[in-house]
């Protein structure tokens, strides 16, 4: 991690930008076709949005699972050079002969780290959890999370004390902590590109009307995702978060920015499911508990529909097919109401529940912030199938919206692509 | 192994502060290392004592206590120069013991050094694997020539295989042959795209590696990954080819009269399929089957209500957008006709949704949301379907002159009364086997290509219900996997999930009762009879499970590096300290994908299991054989806990049965405790999953408590 000194590949490897779930299983796909492969994840561990989530539907399985099978692939796989804190700058050439810029950013702590955790016992500093979605706290010296890979522990420059603390460089009793460390460039000879970026939620606060970052006990789908894992910022425990009473009467909003020209204008493709899935950590923690679930249309693509008939036909689940028009709070109780468009029964409906769950939709990772790269993308920032072979192809939601079950199957078509790409030239 | 072995205990992350190392080193110099050290960091510079050691007292074999043998295997890997790498066997005393158990307490003590004996146990049992290297055919067989076997086929040409593809039409296409035009894939989402299908065929008629067999039929597929036998017929002639993989594109039959007869289908002559109006609208003539004429008033139904889930389960999304796109075909055909689109919930995701709205402007497509009830011929030729459940409240009544119903697809990866789509000359069928709806795989979520025949990999609609874009990109993906597993074959290595595994199971023949079971119970299929009803490995299907291991009654099947040998002679390390109603002993055998992992997540958080238990970490719960457990119990143990993943329709095993075997085998085991007046709880199958780390502690202790309850085993001492 101090510094990369990359293999000699004479462009006949192959750069998978993210290390999500599509990230992971295109770079494992393609070393285990024989190909050296470059895998570059910006935070300072493997996983991505998946590791942050609780279970997966439909089988209410926890991701950790199938992510530990990769990482045991991963860890034996000399094929596979991974760089973490590191970010794509440019990809300039042609199908065959990539040349790409890297810049790795400092971890402050190098590959001697033995995750023994001396360290965070003397840091001083507190941080928002990223990773729980800033609903709790670490040190500034931290772990992405229990099951993180590599199993090294990171530094947040925003918060660490630096050298002037240095607490930590004296706690390690393996001269791991190195608070000088500087970022560095690396340079990457590549025959083909993967890239797996991946998403992030769509920022709920930009939806007025729904009232997210006003109440408390308004969040989110992927902070639900946290509170309902054990490792999260609650332990599991799904609770209002103004009060920490008990959660009895809880409402899905669907299609919090997708489907919107002010927002997402495309459906984001999950979070009906989400919310089925949803529905049940909610279900199974209080049997009694009433679940609504606002909607224009229940998509349920694939092989969900049996998934969606079984959640919906557990007794207090209810879906109201309808806009919400607007969230209100009782400030004493902390008390919420729906108000919407009920457009089965024709009229306007309003609902009292102890705690809002907005379905926020995906937006793509690359949005914002591209970098330069053989690519066509939409306004959105999707990467684009035009048809013509770039040597670049995407996979898992830098493409489009999709689950997890789609992103594996896509990821692995990506890594074929890649392969082929450069093998295409070489076999006659 | 074992004959020189090197024993290296690390002090490091707080292993020291929690127990006495050097007594560790004594009692594996006792136990007859050759070699014995402690060091601060094995994984850092101390790796360079080992490595020295490995080279100057040309060690067989190392054991490293200290951290999990998750964590550092980068770090542990030691080879004498020019030789193999050497076998090394990790000792879980950090996660499992330092930071789990009181420090400084002596059950923790007993339970490092009974740790460091069992691993030391398993160290010397285990032998070098000889990879099977035999069969490596560089050809993918690709059944089907449909969009996703085309796609397989090229991908895997390109990628430098000979490929032979086998159709049992006279042409290829497959369904794409049919279709007129598909939906949008790029912005703006508005306009109906051309079929490329003449480009890919000709992809595949340039290339030199491809071989392309029409009006063929496959009659058998036997072998293995590297060496598959498929028999092909075509025009009477038979031929055998030896290949390495198959991908299996087989593609679906549409749904007709007897799914869709509540749509009028086969009753009603204006009532016509999805497929029907393609036919139509490549012929440019839209027409009403009664009496030719132009329809005016058109519906097109999703065929997406519950009832029709009774066939296919997850058609909406393909349905859906075959709906809208059918719907601009009448459009474009009749600009004043007007089409309803009938459907419960419009199944548009991702970018379909502008697709999906761009339809909604046009003054000529009238979406009605609710369930079709009846569908009835009216007195003047038109064809009247009631719509319930409509948003206006009261039932609509449509009459219209023509009704398209989008109808379902059903895979075919069965025989389903036909002929077998692959005819596998398999023990266990000639089919593949499928998971409820019908489609070929065997883990949905995370490895979407595996399936339950090693070599066998699904692509298109026998493998998802995908439309035609994803099963371009689910071919190649396919044939990624068809790739991937010649290569491993070459190696003589597993696939998935123990990716790169060489040893393979071995049969004491000469005490082989011919009982079958292990044939029975495998579940890939590995294994076929000999003409004596003994059993015959096929290497390169095994997944190393070891489920044919466990399930041996005369436990006569082992791997070289893992046997039921070895299982016990690591139990029999155990310290049993007598007639203590305070120190039982406990063993654990731990699913190593899960429940291990679960396990030094208890220690990663700091928190304890019960101090009585000893982990043994296992391939799956299924490599478990009741011998191992009634043993343990004749040998003192006061109870056994199977820790291991989900079984039953949502199985989370990753070998898909093994923890549904166990669960059977166990009642067979506590039956016989029963039997014996042993109290059968000694026995229990704890169902965990990989993130339960915060609620094993109570599982176990619960575990432990209950044993107590009952009290030492009588067998103790015995």
């Amino acid at each position: 991690m101090a510094t990369f000194a990359p293999p000699a590949s004479g462009y006949d490897s192959i750069l998978v930008i993210g290390g999500g779930i599509a990230g992971i299983t295109a770079a494992l796909e393609a070393a285990e076709l024989g190909s050296d492969v470059f895998l570059v994840e910006k935070m300072p561990y493997l996983g991505g949005r998946v590791a942050q989530l609780a279970r997966y539907f439909p089988k209410l399985c926890p991701p950790t699972c199938g992510i530990e099978i990769n990482l045991r692939r991963l860890r034996d796989n000399p094929r596979v050079h991974l760089l973490t804190n590191a970010e794509v700058a440019s990809i300039e050439g042609a199908p065959g002969a990539f040349d790409v810029a890297v810049t790795v950013e400092p971890r402050y702590v190098n590959d001697r780290c033995t995750a023994c955790g001396a360290c965070v016992d003397v840091c001083p500093v507190e941080r928002p959890n990223a990773f729980n979605y800033g609903m709790d706290t670490t040190k500034a010296i931290y772990i992405g999370h229990e099951m993180a890979y590599p199993m090294k522990y990171a530094i947040d420059e925003q918060t660490c004390l630096g050298e002037e603390c240095g607490r930590c460089v004296a706690a390690c009793p393996y001269d791991a902590i190195d608070l000088a460390m500087k970022p560095q460039s690396v340079s990457l000879q590549v025959g083909a590109v993967v890239v797996a970026t991946g998403w992030k939620p769509y920022d709920a606060s930009a939806i007025v009307n729904l009232a997210f970052g006003h109440y408390p006990n308004i969040v989110t789908n992927v902070m639900l995702e946290r509170m309902a894992a054990d490792t999260g910022p609650t332990g599991g425990k799904i609770a209002r978060p103004s009060d920490g009473r008990p959660v009895n009467r809880v409402a899905f909003i669907q299609c919090a920015g997708s489907r919107d020209r002010l927002h997402l204008s495309y459906c984001s493709g999950i979070c009906c499911l989400g919310s089925l899935k949803q529905a049940t950590y909610i279900l199974d923690r209080n049997p009694e508990a009433e679940v609504y679930i606002y909607y224009i249309d229940l998509r349920t693509p694939g092989t969900y529909e049996p998934f969606a008939d079984r959640v919906m036909a557990r007794p207090h689940v209810h879906a109201v097919k309808g806009k919400v028009a607007d969230i209100l709070w009782d400030d004493e109780s902390g008390d919420l109401s729906v108000v919407a468009d009920d457009m089965v029964q024709g009229h306007m409906s309003r609902i009292p529940v102890d705690l809002v769950v907005l379905a926020t939709g995906m937006e793509p990772s690359l949005s914002d912030h591209r970098p330069a790269m053989p690519a066509v993308l939409d306004h959105d920032g999707f990467v684009l199938d035009t048809g013509e072979d770039r040597g670049v192809y995407a996979a898992g939601c830098a493409r489009e919206p999709m689950d997890v079950a789609t992103a594996t199957m896509d990821a692995t078509a990506a890594a074929m692509m890649a392969v082929r790409s450069i093998r295409k030239s070489t076999v006659r | 192994m074992g004959s020189k072995t090197g024993v290296y205990i690390c002090e490091g992350c707080g292993i020291g502060d929690c127990m006495d190392v050097g007594a560790l080193a004594t009692a594996a110099a006792e136990f007859g290392a050759a070699a014995v050290k402690t060091g601060r960091a094995f994984c850092l510079e101390d790796a360079a004592t080992i490595r020295q050691d490995v080279g100057e007292q040309q060690l067989d074999g190392v054991v490293i206590a200290a951290c999990s043998p998750r964590v550092n295997r980068d770090r542990f890997r030691f080879e004498v120069e020019g030789g193999p790498p050497v076998h090394v066997q990790r000792v879980n005393i950090r996660e499992q013991v330092a930071w789990s158990q009181p420090a400084g307490a002596e059950p923790t003590q007993q339970m490092a050094e009974d740790l460091l004996k069992m691993g030391m146990a398993a160290e010397k049992a285990a032998k070098s694997p000889r990879p099977f290297t035999e069969a490596h055919e560089e050809t993918v067989l690709v059944v089907g020539g449909g969009p996703a076997g085309l796609s397989a086929a090229v991908s895997a040409a390109d990628a430098g295989y000979f490929v032979v593809l086998v159709e049992k039409e006279a042409e290829l296409g497959g369904f794409a042959r049919f279709l007129h035009r598909q939906y949008p894939t790029l912005p703006p989402y508005q306009d109906l795209e051309p079929i490329a299908l003449e480009q890919w065929i000709g992809e595949l008629a340039a290339h030199p590696r491809i071989e392309v067999r029409t009006h063929a039929r496959l009659t058998g597929i036997g072998g293995q990954p590297g060496a598959f036998v498929a028999t092909i017929e075509s025009g009477g002639e038979r031929q055998e080819v030896t290949v390495g993989s198959v991908v299996m594109a087989t593609g679906f039959r549409l749904a007709g009269p007897d799914q869709l007869t509540r749509y009028g289908l086969g009753r009603l002559t204006d009532v016509v399929t999805s497929l029907d109006l393609e036919h139509m609208s490549a012929e440019g003539r839209i027409r009403r089957p009664s009496n030719q004429e132009e329809p005016k008033r058109v519906a097109i139904v999703a065929c997406d209500r519950s009832a029709d889930r009774d066939y296919a389960p997850y058609a909406g999304n393909v349905t859906s957008m075959v709906s809208l796109k059918q719907a601009l075909y009448v459009r474009a055909a009749y600009p004043e006709a007007q089409v309803f689109v009938v459907y419960e919930d419009m199944q548009a995701p991702g970018h379909h949704e502008l697709f999906y709205r761009h339809l909604q402007e046009d003054p000529g497509i009238f979406f009605v949301r609710g369930q079709v009830e009846t569908v009835e011929a009216s007195d003047n030729g038109a064809v009247t379907l009631m719509v319930g459940g409509t948003v206006l409240g009261s039932p609509v009544t449509l009459a219209v002159d023509l009704v398209v119903l989008a109808a379902g697809m059903i895979p075919t990866a069965t025989a389903d009364g036909e002929a077998p789509p692959l005819a596998l000359r398999y023990l266990q069928g000639g089919d593949i086997p499928t998971r409820p709806f019908g489609f070929a795989d065997s883990h949905f979520l995370c490895f979407p290509y595996e399936t339950r025949r090693t070599g066998i990999y699904t692509a298109g609609v026998v493998h998802r219900s995908l439309d035609l874009p994803q099963s371009r990109r689910d071919g190649a993906a396919a044939a990624a996997k068809a790739v991937q597993v010649v290569e491993q074959a070459a190696l003589g290595a597993a696939v998935h999930p123990r990716v790169g595994d060489l040893g393979y199971p071995e049969f004491f023949m000469q005490k082989c009762t011919a009982c079958g079971r292990c044939t029975q119970e495998c579940p890939f299929g590995a294994l076929e009879l000999d003409a004596a009803h003994h059993p015959v490995i096929n290497p390169n299907r095994c997944r190393r499970c070891g489920i044919c291991m466990g399930a041996c009654p005369v436990q006569i099947i082992s791997f070289p590096d893992y046997s039921v040998h070895a299982l016990s002679e690591m139990a029999k390390q155990v310290s049993m300290p007598e007639d203590d109603e305070e120190q039982l002993r406990i063993l654990v055998f731990a699913c190593e994908n899960d429940a291990y992992p679960a396990l030094d997540m208890v220690g990663f958080n700091h928190l304890a299991y019960p101090a009585t238990m000893r982990v043994v970490p296992v391939r799956c719960l299924g490599a478990v054989n009741s011998v191992t457990v009634s043993d343990a119990i004749a040998n003192g143990y006061d109870g056994v806990a199977l820790l291991g993943c989900k079984a039953g329709d949502d199985y989370q095993c990753h070998f898909i049965q093994g923890s549904e075997l166990l669960g059977r085998r166990m009642t067979n085991v506590r039956e016989t405790l029963d039997r014996l007046a042993l109290e059968s709880e000694r026995v229990q199958v704890l169902e965990t999953t990989i993130a339960d780390a915060h609620r094993l502690p109570e599982v176990l202790q619960q575990f432990a408590d209950g044993i107590a309850a009952v009290g030492p085993n009588p067998m103790k001492g015995f």
